[in-house]
């Protein structure tokens, strides 16, 4: 497809402006002729170009409106669709952040009433809604944890990260001067305890520890690992990606999480727009409260305001509140669903992960067999040893089957990872559907492995060369 | 099948090799084995003239399109030249590992050193076993 | 309402091919002390009806002002109705990060014709996918700039938006790099003669804004010149982007990096985001910029398509290595900017002139009055400083009369009490700037 720049035609435009009902001013006098640019080129197309040219750009994207989309850790549930009609009341769209807080007072207690539910279901004292993504969160709660151990006078310069664990943990740790010392997995998938002990000193600030795990694992040993980390005084950090595995079930405040980050867009169902905007609250308990981002809402009898007089925070991490409108949608989602309802998207997320574990553990690998949570972690083994198809082969493959492929080659710890994670809003129809293109595929790739190794065959484009994008990047767009 | 290693050279256990050039400078590149398991490489990232690095430091990154991998200085030197090729043509290390991929010219801190690395039997060996 | 298709039946069927008898069995790894049955503090569930209603009751607990006369750093625009129908189609709405090339090059093409226009107008070589805001961007500019110079210090103007200075101080004690403050002139603008005595080879950045948090454009390439001569990098942010229609990018005034807000490219004010973070950059330093990039290549048949590139750089490849830790962006946001940009074409340069007409009109209107009196001479975009001896008076005035006043410099300027910091958007009319000056008669 032609790009944008591509289709433009000089004097063509897509939107108009009003005249100017106050005097012009001559530019070189108000502005100075040596600040002002010279050319503009942007693209210069009717209204019409413009929403057929996106329009048709939309037909070349998937998402999960369209199918299935058991992307592992990403928790591609449903969107629903009053949320986004509650986000755009003109009263959340249309306020000025900078608004004193007089016309606020709506948008002041819905957060409030946000981080007191997230407190309720995830068993910590405070929350704060201002990091942008699970990302930022994690961001926010080591330098959380860092400030915590600063104002104490104690030097603990390590950070445990388990080898399942998301890139972002170790990233967010170094970015705030850690060293990370990767924890090993035992047998059964869970942290290996022997591996902690000898690795827990007063050197070490926190674990930071995602639970269940990405193999979609419940750690069994949480409370001697939750006794092990705070035994050495260290804080044991909970990143909170998989949190659709335990709505209901379990707290991760009573299990000796100190900190705790989420992805609302995750858990909490909303659409995450090709790559974002997300919103990562961070939950702490009642020691580490002190230390959360400014500023924080303050109530006083019926009336909200900010606050930035806290002395031991860290700062801020973002301008303003956070992804405000974000927030809207899973607030609503949480209220519509209540308790009864988010145990219930628990209950059917796992059950879901299960049936399809079970359904294809004869046709792949398991590596790791017992009962998942929310998602289920397979290996492309044997067919890459008996066939020469990879895992990303079978996840090519699947996009012709009408799937979005599951996440793969991850976590690091399985080789030919498939990560699957069904989420709770899928049919047994669909599961029974993917189940049986997944083995379709295996059969394929034992029949006629180049067939599967040329998929896919029914996009815009077939395989793209990575290496050659690598190699020469085209960043943007040159007018020849 | 990676290429024969040359036995002109030296090996280091983290894949590097070595080759005194008899100037009392060496060239040292990744053996084709390396290349091998990083796949297509896309990108080298170059020491500045003149860093001084020290043996088992970090001399070189080499890049494919979903991995990272430092280069180590087998020895302790000093980087006299680079391969400036490598800027546009990453792809010279898959084609010719031993020859027009070679990364550094560098100047030992002790020559002597060189020969105390593995020898090109050495490194079949260790590869035979890494395959292992 | 929860949104699980189940019927019992399917459930039963479900749970006899996994081999429970019931689904708490599969919840038997969690140990059974820290169990719970219920969650304490979570209503009941609403109906579509209740929930709708319910929003609405607290939206309606905002008071909608008539007019906004603030910016700083977040601006009520114009925004065609194409870039909501566009940004809402499911295909791109409801999408995850574009992992896999094939099925997703709809958004990837977006993004590359967003990095393409965002380099254009910031005046540099590239761009990248987003960074969450203008304030996170800014900070992770300066990281980068501390680790490619390996220096470790940053100068930062203080006419740069406060909250950003705020957000750069959090991100460089977490990494141990230090961050000192440069004074303003009476022109508005960033103290040369300070600067030039802060800086040294210690120095890996320096910090400004154009327009700046006073509105006030500053004179970037002597700024540049001063911190390249030291060796240190230049980054450059901005207050309105739509600025860029008709201001010298301070790329082309030899900044290292672009940074800010995008948020005026065709996104509501939501109450402060989603937002966009712009980050743009010299070509060199591609390879080390944070966030995701697009870029173009060919399928195997020689068909132009769009992948995800360069992600070595990235957290998932580089882990503790990764020049940032950031995942998720602001995709959705720079698509919308992406359709409005599309949409305004070359208008945005007459757009940019609209909010300067609408500014002036204002500020001369405002100082026709007894007690308003200009505080900085610097030219202004859409910004400007009046000071008044009784500011929150006129606020809450201004208030009264239903309308979103000033920013008021004194929470964040000590020194600049009294101090009021207007905003003119084309949406707002000369009968509204009018009505604001009668209101403060």
């Amino acid at each position: 497809m032609k790009l944008i720049f591509e289709k433009s035609r000089p004097g063509r435009r897509a939107a108009d402006l009003p005249a100017s009902d106050v005097p012009p001013v001559d530019l070189n006098d108000a502005i100075g002729e040596k600040y002002l640019r010279g050319d503009l080129e942007m693209p210069e197309v009717a209204e019409i170009d413009l929403v057929r040219h996106f329009t048709n750009l939309s037909r070349r994207n998937f998402g999960v409106d369209l199918g299935f989309y058991p992307l592992g850790s990403c928790t591609m549930k449903y969107n629903p669709k009053v949320n986004e009609d509650a986000a755009a009341l003109p009263g959340f769209a249309g306020l000025h952040p900078a608004a004193s807080e007089s016309f606020a007072q709506g948008n002041l207690e819905l957060m409030f009433s946000m981080q007191r539910l997230l407190s309720h279901i995830f068993g910590m004292a405070e929350f704060t809604l201002q990091p942008a993504a699970g990302a930022h969160g994690e961001l926010t709660g080591v330098m959380m944890i860092k400030k915590y151990f600063e104002s104490r006078g104690e030097k603990r310069g390590i950070i445990l990260i388990p080898d399942t664990a998301h890139g972002t943990n170790p990233a967010s740790g170094a970015l705030c001067g850690f060293e990370t010392v990767t924890l090993r997995s035992n047998a059964e998938g869970g942290v290996d305890l022997e591996h902690l002990e000898s690795l827990m000193s007063a050197n070490v600030a926190a674990l930071m520890l995602t639970n269940p795990n990405t193999l979609g694992l419940f750690e069994r040993g949480i409370e001697k690992v939750a006794a092990l980390v705070h035994g050495k005084g260290g804080l044991l950090y909970g990143d909170g990606a998989n949190a659709n595995a335990f709505l209901g079930k379990v707290r991760p405040g009573d299990l000796g999480f100190d900190i705790i980050q989420l992805n609302l867009h995750k858990t909490f169902s909303t659409p995450h727009g090709g790559g974002g905007p997300g919103s990562g609250p961070v939950g702490v308990c009642a020691k580490l409260a002190d230390y959360l981002p400014v500023p924080r809402i303050a109530k006083k009898g019926e009336v909200y305001s900010w606050s930035d007089n806290y002395p031991q925070s860290i700062g801020r991490v973002r301008s303003f509140y956070g992804n405000f409108a974000v927030v809207v949608k899973a607030y609503a989602y949480i209220r519509s669903l209540g308790a009864e309802g988010l145990r219930r998207a628990t209950e059917m997320a796992v059950l879901n992960a299960n049936y399809i574990k079970e359904k294809l553990k004869p046709h792949f690998d398991l590596p790791y067999d017992r009962v998942c949570m929310h998602e289920c972690v397979f290996s492309g083994s044997r067919q890459a040893a008996q066939n020469g198809v990879h895992t990303t082969d079978i996840a090519k493959r699947l996009i012709d089957f009408g799937f979005h492929p599951p996440t793969v080659y991850f976590p690091l710890i399985v080789e030919q990872a498939m990560m699957i994670e069904p989420t709770e809003t899928e049919s047994k129809e669909t599961l029974d559907a993917f189940c049986d293109a997944m083995i379709a595929i295996a059969l394929e790739a034992s029949q006629n492995p180049q067939l599967v190794k040329d998929a896919p065959f029914s996009t815009p484009v077939a395989r793209l060369d990575e290496v050659l994008a690598a190699r020469r990047p085209d960043v943007t767009w040159k007018k020849q | 099948m990676s290429k024969p290693n040359p036995q002109d050279r030296f090996y280091s256990k983290d894949h590097e090799w070595i080759k005194d050039d008899g100037g009392g400078t060496a060239f040292i590149g990744i053996t084709d084995h390396a290349q091998e398991l990083l796949t297509d490489i896309v990108f080298v990232e170059l020491p500045p003239i003149g860093k001084k690095v020290a043996a088992g430091g970090t001399l070189a990154v080499v890049e494919s399109v979903k991995s990272v991998s430092d280069v180590y200085a087998p020895v302790g030197c000093e980087v006299i030249e680079v391969n400036t090729e490598l800027e546009n043509a990453p792809e010279l290390i898959n084609a010719d590992a031993f020859g027009t991929g070679w990364i550094a010219k560098v100047r030992p801190d002790d020559a002597a050193q060189i020969k105390a690395l593995m020898s090109s039997a050495d490194y079949d060996s260790l590869i035979r076993e890494e395959k292992q | 309402m929860d949104y699980c298709p189940h019927t019992q039946e399917d459930s039963e069927q479900m749970q006899a091919v996994i081999g429970v008898k019931s689904i708490d069995e599969l919840f038997d790894d969690i140990p059974q002390k820290y169990r719970i049955k219920n969650i304490p503090g979570v209503p009941p569930p609403l109906s579509e009806h209740e929930t709708m209603e319910l929003l609405k009751s607290i939206a309606a607990r905002n008071s909608m002002p008539s007019m906004t006369l603030t910016g700083a750093g977040a601006y009520a625009h114009f925004i065609p109705s194409v870039v909501g129908h566009i940004t809402g189609r499911a295909e791109f709405y409801t999408a995850y990060t574009p992992y896999q090339a094939e099925i997703s090059q709809g958004i990837l093409q977006a993004t590359y014709e967003y990095q393409t226009m965002i380099a254009h107008l910031t005046g540099t070589e590239v761009a990248n996918a987003s960074m969450y805001d203008g304030a996170s961007a800014m900070a992770e500019a300066a990281i980068l700039a501390a680790k490619i110079s390996g220096r470790s210090r940053i100068l930062v103007a203080r006419s740069v938006h406060p909250q950003y200075r705020q957000v750069l101080s959090t991100y460089l004690w977490a990494n141990g790099f230090t961050l000192s403050e440069i004074p303003y002139t009476a022109q508005g603008r960033i103290d040369e003669t300070e600067l030039e005595k802060a800086l040294d080879d210690s120095v890996a950045a320096v910090i400004l804004q154009s327009p700046n948090f006073f509105g006030c454009i500053e004179d970037i390439r002597p700024t540049a010149l001063a911190a390249h001569d030291r060796g240190a990098m230049l980054i450059a942010g901005f207050g309105d982007a739509t600025s860029m229609g008709i201001l010298e990018p301070a790329g082309a005034c030899g900044a290292d990096f672009v940074v800010g807000e995008g948020q005026s490219f065709g996104n509501p004010l939501y109450y402060g985001g989603p937002y966009l973070g712009i980050f743009a950059a010299r070509e060199k330093y591609l390879r080390r910029i944070p966030g995701r990039i697009v870029g173009a290549t060919v399928d195997k048949n020689g068909k132009r398509g769009f992948v995800l590139t360069l992600q070595t750089r990235e957290q998932h490849i580089r882990r503790e290595k990764a020049t940032s830790n950031i995942c998720s962006n602001e995709a959705l946001c720079a698509l919308a900017a992406c359709v409005y940009l599309t949409a305004l074409g070359k208008n945005l340069r007459e757009l940019a002139k609209l909010n300067i007409y609408k500014t002036q009109y204002l500020k001369s209107r405002l100082l026709e009055l007894p007690g308003w009196n200009r505080v900085f001479s610097a030219p202004v975009y859409n910004e400007f400083a009046l000071a008044y001896p009784d500011a929150k008076a006129a606020n809450a005035r201004l208030e009264e009369a239903g309308m979103i006043g000033a920013y008021d410099l004194g929470r964040d300027y000590p020194e600049l009490e009294n101090t009021l910091l207007f905003c003119a958007t084309e949406l707002i009319s000369k009968q509204d700037m009018d009505r604001a000056v009668e209101a403060l008669r």
